[in-house]
């Protein structure tokens, strides 16, 4: 997920709107000539490309590691060009206009039927990658029309993170329903602690967090008003209505819910686990992670998976860079190299053997790995129309959350912007 | 008055212009030489993506485009569907909504703070320099900043409030409710923007000769009517530039938004600028994104061409 700050940075570097493509498509060969990738330039045959959003040093020196491992045997060298993740779209978009795209390309999960859509991506089993052996959801994070365009080497969801302390003096268990999320975050509310936090800002944050709630209780992202979404706008109705959630979450982004969290102003919050640096990082917290309650005992919580998919786009000139890619991609997808990388970045492994291992190896992060194997892709069923689904979504909670509309209207109204979106 | 003085060429081309008639031919070619590089520069730069992003909006553009190259011609479909969009209607509500309350706040604010330290007294410089600070804080910072203090339960504004009993306890949801958030984006916009008037409408009261007051003054006239007969008329060429470069440079908000509210709660904060970062590059349909691009550069359009008119009339009978 993008912080925000990231995104308003992008924003304020694409402000002027629509010209900016136009002009970015112009520009590209002049950048490239000031040393980027080629215009015209031919690609070094010794070189493996890749673009992906590692702008955090230590972030960009741990994927060098696991590139550099797999480039040895292949007597090639990798070279990542990485650029901030909500800029990755447009930069695929001006490399595609200028014929300067890297070999590999790791989009965000929810990005790729976009770029699947446009046939300048290499079925993975045509460039020679195994996608065998890996969990259903990564499987169907990476795929479009029932093609598999896109491998995750490691995906993430969204949990109950909570304050152990809190709940223990409390006596209270983690939540399982959520009858009993919403007993346990009235009792937990206190002074200046609120029992719950989570994020309903209008953007990609507000929505990877209502998924969980909207699809555990049956909702239909194909058709937003078959009645059943609503529960989970009702709950989150409640919570706020009940004063155990802020009324500022529908400011609130993931970052933003992490640091309530941290700063002990909520003892309960729904995040995920990129934030399990940060958070094992402070001293004041202590904390667990538990699975997202359900709306009865017994169901199975259905959270979102997120995470980066590594794509091969085509290279009609030279086939041989293709397949090399696709080398390196089997490689970086070996369950060793797989478990350590989720390691590495405390996200959980995508073949189904090594998310074994890593739940077992960190207890701890369990939650997430059990997690990951029922959790739903976003792109599954509507393909490249979740970013106006995904809108929708949006505008119903922000509506429901401010008192302006009903569950009922909020979904119905909702289902009529998808489908005018089409 | 610097602003005054780079404002000045409107009026030499108008005279250059007369005299190139009588110039002879390869002076006038000269003239056109010197000028070329600024006129290739526009073309490039501005006329190139102007074009383009109209023929844009009459295109099915996406990523498939970028691809293929492929942009088929739809006619009017992104027309229809901008315009049938609800949140296109009320960001055009909001949009004015926001422009002209940031300009009228901007405007009144920083023309008293300029005819306020138009007057000379100990300290007025340096206090002029700290109210400049806004100006000089990018827009991102100064928005995240904000969101702290306006935030309900633990913003600084709201605990100032209740402690003066202002408000009760549990505060004003600045951010948080769609009734006021629009409101709360223009009182920051107005805050950030009181500086750029100030400083301008200062150098402009600079300009106005003092013997005009002092002829004034032995008129028996009294503060306010030397205000309103005197200061604004004399004003009115600095008013012009202040009120349509600051129109131009709130309508298209963009930054602000996004990290004050991203365009939430409910879309209350939604703008043509937001909106067309949403449909381009959310969405990914370049084509209605440049829908509402053109719409933005046609409001601007319309406010530069007044701007100029009453430059011209301005400058022609003055001086």
């Amino acid at each position: 997920m993008p912080s925000l700050a990231g995104r308003i940075r992008a924003g304020a570097a694409r402000a002027g709107g629509a010209r900016v493509p136009v002009l970015a498509a112009t520009l590209a060969c002049a950048t490239a000539a000031l040393g980027l990738t080629g215009c015209a330039a031919e690609p070094d045959p010794g070189t493996v490309t890749v673009l992906n959003s590692a702008t955090d040093t230590a972030e960009h020196t741990a994927n060098q590691r696991f590139f550099d491992r797999c480039a040895k045997p292949l007597g090639v060298r990798v070279e990542q060009v990485s650029v901030p993740a909500d800029q990755i779209a447009s930069k695929v978009l001006r490399m595609a206009s200028s014929d300067s795209l890297t070999d590999i390309l790791e989009l965000d999960g929810s990005e790729l039927p976009q770029f699947a859509q446009t046939e300048g991506l290499r079925p993975l089993a045509e460039a020679g990658v195994d996608t065998s052996g890996f969990s259903a959801s990564a499987t169907s994070l990476g795929s479009y029309d029932g093609v598999q365009y896109g491998i995750a080497r490691s995906v993430n969801s969204l949990a109950l993170i909570y304050n152990t302390k809190l709940l223990k003096d409390a006596g209270i268990d983690p939540p399982r329903t959520w009858a009993e999320l919403r007993e346990a975050a009235k009792k937990l509310t206190a002074g200046d602690t609120y029992g719950m936090a989570f994020s309903a800002s209008p953007n990609a944050d507000g929505v990877y967090q209502f998924l969980p709630f909207f699809w555990s209780a049956g909702g239909d992202e194909a058709k937003l008003d078959n009645g059943k979404g609503e529960a989970a706008l009702q709950l989150w109705k409640d919570l706020v209505a009940d004063g155990s959630a802020s009324r500022s979450v529908v400011n609130w982004n993931q970052q933003d819910v992490n640091d309530q969290f941290m700063a002990g102003r909520a003892a309960m919050m729904i995040n995920g686990p990129w934030q399990v640096p940060v958070l094992s990082a402070q001293k004041n917290v202590d904390w667990a992670v538990a699975s997202i309650p359900v709306p009865e005992a017994g169901r199975a919580a259905v959270p979102p998976i997120g995470g980066t998919v590594m794509a091969v786009p085509k290279n009609e000139d030279d086939p041989a860079r293709e397949k090399k890619a696709g080398e390196l991609l089997n490689c970086l997808n070996s369950e060793q190299n797989q478990l350590q990388w989720g390691e590495s970045v405390n996200n959980v492994p995508t073949r189904a053997a090594a998310a074994q291992a890593y739940a077992t190896q960190n207890p701890k992060l369990a939650a997430f790995a059990d997690l990951v194997t029922t959790a739903r892709s976003r792109t599954a069923q509507v393909g490249t129309g979740w970013p106006v689904v995904g809108d929708a979504l949006a505008g119903a909670f922000q509506s429901v959350l401010t008192g302006r509309t009903s569950p009922e209207q909020a979904m119905h109204r909702a289902q009529q912007q998808a489908s005018a979106g089409k | 008055m610097t602003t005054i003085t780079s404002i000045a060429p409107a009026n030499a081309t108008g005279k250059t212009h007369t005299r190139t008639h009588r110039a002879p031919r390869r002076q006038r070619l000269l003239r056109w030489l010197f000028v070329a590089p600024a006129l290739a520069y526009m073309a490039l730069f501005f006329g190139y993506p102007l074009v383009n992003n109209i023929v844009m909006s009459f295109q099915r553009y996406t990523p498939k485009t970028y691809f293929t190259g492929e942009a088929p011609f739809n006619g009017l479909d992104n027309w229809r569907a901008v315009f049938a969009n609800e949140l296109f209607t009320d960001a055009v509500w909001h949009t004015m909504l926001f422009t002209v309350g940031s300009l009228l706040g901007q405007f009144t604010i920083g023309l008293a703070l300029a005819v306020f330290f138009s007057r000379r007294f100990r300290l007025s410089g340096m206090v002029r320099a700290v109210l400049l600070l806004p100006w000089l804080v990018p827009m991102v910072v100064s928005a995240v900043v904000w969101r702290r203090i306006l935030d309900q339960e633990h913003g600084m504004l709201n605990t100032v409030l209740h402690a003066v009993g202002l408000v009760p306890a549990d505060g004003v949801p600045w951010l948080s409710s769609p009734s006021v958030a629009l409101l709360s984006a223009v009182l920051v916009n107005i805050w950030i923007g009181i500086p750029f008037n100030m400083v301008i409408l200062y150098g402009g009261l600079q300009e106005i000769p003092r013997d005009v007051y002092e002829a004034a003054a032995l008129d028996g006239s009294g503060p306010w009517r030397t205000f309103r007969s005197i200061t604004l008329p004399m004003l009115r060429p600095v008013i012009t530039v202040v009120l349509v470069l600051g129109f131009m440079s709130t309508v298209k908000i963009l930054d602000l938004i996004l990290a004050l509210t991203s365009g939430g709660p409910a879309d209350s904060t939604q703008t043509l600028g937001t909106v067309t970062y949403q449909l381009s590059f959310l969405q990914l349909d370049f084509g209605q994104g440049a829908v509402v691009g053109n719409v933005l550069i046609l409001i601007s359009a319309v406010f530069a061409v007044l701007y100029l008119r009453a430059n011209r009339a301005d400058f022609g009978k003055g001086k």
